[in-house]
């Protein structure tokens, strides 16, 4: 197959991708008003199950020692306990989330073989590559903790991102430019989507604990799903571990970038525009951990910061790239 | 760890805390919080109450933190106006189009952001800050490091995963199974009367303190080793060689400390530039640029080096990086009589990826006036109203639309006689007559190679002889990659060390049965930091110690089914 075959059909594998990832948003929003209907259903009757059975080790029959006793862990209402086992519209989305994400990661691999380099090159390649990485993060936090309820998030921000690449960024194939022929735009380029990834899915974990701590105040009655979440502080430790882990990341990104710069530009830092952006987001993801030790910031406080810190990292990726002048100049538009 | 406050969360029962760190800031969740007097009336701060309470304001968890959200509120007008720094030419730019708007945002000093007094102010604050809080920490933690884990508190149910079992193993050698199964887990181990006390993850505030102390290390590094370097600009036609002293570089930067013994003697010349286009998509995108470069150092011969735009040329410590390139057209001015007044390339920028280039010639002296060139040069031409447009980089070898070079001519006074610094690649225009192209009754001059003009006026005339290509080099002399690699590194190391190594302490306790009763032993831990497996960890620990204890040798058989309660 020629290098314009192949890119074809990585342009339909893009559009298929997008079509299941749809599909998969449709079912994860009924998944969510079932969740609704569960939880008032479940508040109409008695109040939320409480017995949960207390955690005993297996001692085996033969030991020489029992337990006695044991703290429980303290009981946190969590989807499995309030809505019993996934919904129906909820293992389907979560099916089809991976059949989109196998599309769009073939859909990646074409558009890679067809130019010869890494599908990270321009501005449509990258939102392509980050946005299957955004999908593959929250796949592989669900082998951690099961947070399927951000299912509807991840897929409405993967659809919108695909749809703006594909009708506005897209460029057909072409060589690269010769700023770019180094190995640190694998490095550098894949580590940025990666913390990218981790931040997406962490900022969805603190918009729902903040939703969620409003409901425990007695606020969003009428989100009656937002019952069938963990706790606000559960939610907050996951996007805790989350976001540490694309913290992690993105100071690599920041480190990689510098060594980069050095060789390409004769500077390590220079404050480009989307050093000065990556420095921001850097700063602000900083505040967010040091927020979560600090006394009186810590809860809402924190998560507002995790929210504008990948807020920040959306406007670093769209806006900076198309709009601002700088030495990042590699949209291909 | 000294106890300092009355309201400690979880004393001991030798009046140790357990919980509260001291040499954290009052307002870290792990720190001990400090009496604020609330509705006590405060007594009247002298000098040094006020000192030590500004300090301790610096050096709390809150300031830290709005003081970083302030350097990353103060980074955002960076990247929204044009900076000297990284976009000289942006700036002036914003000049002439908002100059009133440029005078305000200037006096706040936006154009200079990252050196302006405010930014500057907030990230030494910042970094005082962060020293304030690290010398006390990193004292603490080097007598942690040599302390051995504090006793076990009297009351383990209060803490974190506990677990109690009864055992017909005796208390002795029930921890003396705990410790040796503790020490193999990595922890370091202390015994008291019946009980062992084990912490583990020191290293997570060692990454701490390493990526705080690091932190430091950089701004250092750039604030004052950065200072010692230099950097320098130059456009190099072929066949032309550059000597590193200030006087040959076009525009030149010198540090704060650097001065002109500060450059390396060596010198470079262009031998051939290899560029390399590919036309796809309906157009024409650069693919490879190879400048073939020879270099020489006193006392030594010309080495042959290439020069790519990922890949800079090292001499000698000073690195010379590939910027850009552009043809030269080589010209020739004589005077009336036909003498010789100007000779030689001149480089032309090019405005696109078909290079397109633009260009002034300054002819100072030798003819009646003083006289400018300014144009365009199209290496495959197509032509426009305003003049050519290049259709590709390369240069056209077909007859009907060869290389083709268009000047307008101008006299009147260059401005060069003054001794201010003037840009050799632009064109002021007051004070000069334009008298050929554009808008005049003479129309400009249009020159093929081999072709010369007569100027107006009897001015004299003008051959185009060639062209040449040349290549902008950066020349970089900074002696902080090293250093700010080591830092960076530590920095990265030191982070995952601390966000990733979980700190805790865990207690076991054998509590020896009265008369026929069995030993009953607790297990807990406590999280020091973020720790979220800790119960997990605790489970798995009582687990293993009691299949350790089930295997001890000699102890008398039990039912445990009885036991249970």
């Amino acid at each position: 197959m020629t290098p314009a075959t192949l890119a074809a059909y990585s342009v339909l594998a893009v559009y298929s991708a997008m079509a299941v990832y749809v599909l998969a948003f449709i079912a994860f929003a009924l998944d969510l008003s079932k969740r609704s209907a569960i939880a008032q259903s479940a508040s109409a009757g008695a109040q939320a199950p409480a017995s949960l059975s207390r955690a005993t080790t297996g001692t085996s029959g033969a030991a020489k020692t029992a337990v006695l006793d044991r703290a429980a862990p303290p009981a946190v209402p969590t989807s499995s306990t309030v809505a019993g086992r996934a919904s129906r519209f909820q293992r389907t989305a979560y099916a089809l989330v991976i059949v989109g994400w196998v599309v769009h990661v073939t859909a990646l691999v074409l558009r890679g073989v067809a130019s010869g380099r890494v599908p990270w090159s321009d501005l449509y390649e990258f939102v392509m590559t980050g946005t299957a990485i955004m999908v593959g993060v929250f796949i592989f936090v669900q082998l951690w903790r099961d947070v399927k309820f951000l299912g509807a998030y991840i897929t409405a921000i993967v659809v919108l991102l695909l749809g703006l690449a594909s009708v506005n960024f897209y460029v057909p194939v072409g060589p690269l430019n010769p700023a770019l022929q180094s190995v640190w735009l694998v490095i550098h380029v894949f580590v940025a989507t990666l913390g990218t990834g981790f931040f997406a899915v962490g900022g969805g974990l603190s918009i729902a604990q903040l939703l969620q701590t409003r409901r425990e105040m007695g606020g969003l009655a009428r989100v009656p799903f937002l019952a069938t979440f963990p706790a606000s502080e559960v939610l907050e430790n996951i996007a805790y571990r989350v976001i540490v882990v694309g913290f992690a990341f993105w100071t690599f990104t920041l480190m990689a970038g510098a060594i980069w710069a050095e060789r390409a530009w004769g500077r390590y830092w220079g404050w480009d525009t989307k050093e000065v952006w990556t420095f921001i987001i850097w700063v602000t993801f900083a505040g967010y951990i040091h927020a979560r030790a600090t006394r009186g910031w810590r809860g809402s406080r924190s998560a507002w910061l995790a929210i504008i810190g990948f807020t920040a990292v959306m406007f670093n990726f769209t806006v900076v790239n198309l709009f601002f002048k700088g030495l990042h100049a590699y949209t291909g538009l | 760890m000294a106890s300092r406050t009355r309201s400690n969360p979880t004393p001991s029962d030798d009046g140790t805390s357990v919980v509260g760190d001291p040499l954290r800031p009052s307002d870290h969740v792990d720190g001990t919080p400090v009496d604020d007097g609330g509705g006590v009336t405060q007594p009247r701060l002298n000098l040094v109450g006020y000192l030590r309470f500004f300090w301790r304001q610096l050096t709390s968890m809150r300031t830290a933190l709005i003081l970083l959200l302030l350097l990353a509120l103060g980074a955002v007008p960076g990247s929204l106006v044009p900076q000297r720094s990284s976009d000289p030419n942006g700036v002036v730019a914003y000049q002439t189009n908002n100059p009133d708007t440029f005078k305000i945002l200037d006096s706040l000093g936006l154009f200079s952001t990252f050196t302006s007094p405010w930014f500057s102010a907030i990230y030494l604050l910042l970094f005082v800050s962060l020293v304030g809080c690290i010398i006390p920490r990193l004292k603490h933690h080097l007598d942690a490091l040599r302390a051995k884990p504090p006793k076990t508190p009297a009351r383990l149910e209060r803490l974190v995963g506990f677990t109690s079992v009864t055992t017909t193993t005796d208390p002795a050698a029930a921890i003396a199974e705990a410790r040796s199964l503790l020490k193999r887990q990595g922890y370091r181990v202390a015994s008291y009367e019946n009980s062992v006390s084990a912490e583990r993850g020191y290293l997570r505030e060692t990454g701490n303190l390493i990526f705080h102390i690091a932190l430091v290390g950089i701004l250092l590094t750039v604030g004052v080793f950065g200072s010692f370097g230099y950097t320098g600009q130059r456009i190099l036609v072929q066949g032309e060689a550059f000597t590193n002293v200030i006087g040959d570089y076009d525009s030149y930067e010198p540090g704060r400390f650097s001065d002109e013994n500060s450059l390396q003697p060596f010198q470079l010349r262009l031998d051939t530039f290899e560029p390399k286009y590919l036309f796809q998509n309906g157009g024409w995108a650069p693919e490879d640029f190879a400048a073939n470069l020879s270099t020489r150092v006193p006392g030594g011969s010309w080495t042959k080096q290439t020069l790519k735009v990922n890949s800079p040329v090292d001499i000698g410590g000073t690195q010379v990086y590939l910027l850009g390139n552009g043809f030269a057209p080589v010209v020739t001015v004589k005077n009336p009589k036909g003498a010789v007044v100007y000779s030689g390339p001149v480089a032309f920028l090019s405005q696109d990826n078909n290079l397109t280039s633009t260009g002034v010639i300054k002819v100072p002296d030798g003819l009646a006036k003083q006289v400018a060139f300014q144009g365009f040069f199209c290496p495959t031409p197509v032509t426009t109203t305003t003049g050519c447009a290049s259709i590709s980089p390369y240069l056209s070898k077909n007859a009907k639309a060869l290389p083709v070079l268009q000047l307008s001519v101008f006299t009147g006074d260059l401005g060069l006689d003054k001794g201010a610094a003037v840009n050799a690649y632009s064109l002021n225009e007051d004070g000069l007559t334009k008298i050929a192209g554009f808008r005049t009754s003479v129309p400009g001059l249009d020159l093929h190679v081999g072709d010369s003009a007569e100027l107006p006026n009897g001015l004299g005339s003008i051959e185009f002889t060639g062209i040449d290509r040349f290549v902008s080099v950066d020349i970089h002399h900074d002696p902080t990659p090293a250093f700010a690699l080591l830092f960076a590194l530590l920095i990265l190391g030191g982070l995952l060390l601390s966000l990733f190594v979980p700190r805790r302490r865990v207690w076991i306790k054998a509590v020896p049965g009265r008369g026929t009763q069995l030993t009953r032993i607790e297990y807990a831990g406590l999280a020091r930091g973020e720790d979220p497996t800790l119960a997990r960890a605790v489970a798995e620990l009582a687990q293993r110690h009691q299949q350790h204890l089930d295997d001890v040798p000699g102890a008398a058989a039990d039912d445990p089914g009885e036991e249970r309660t």
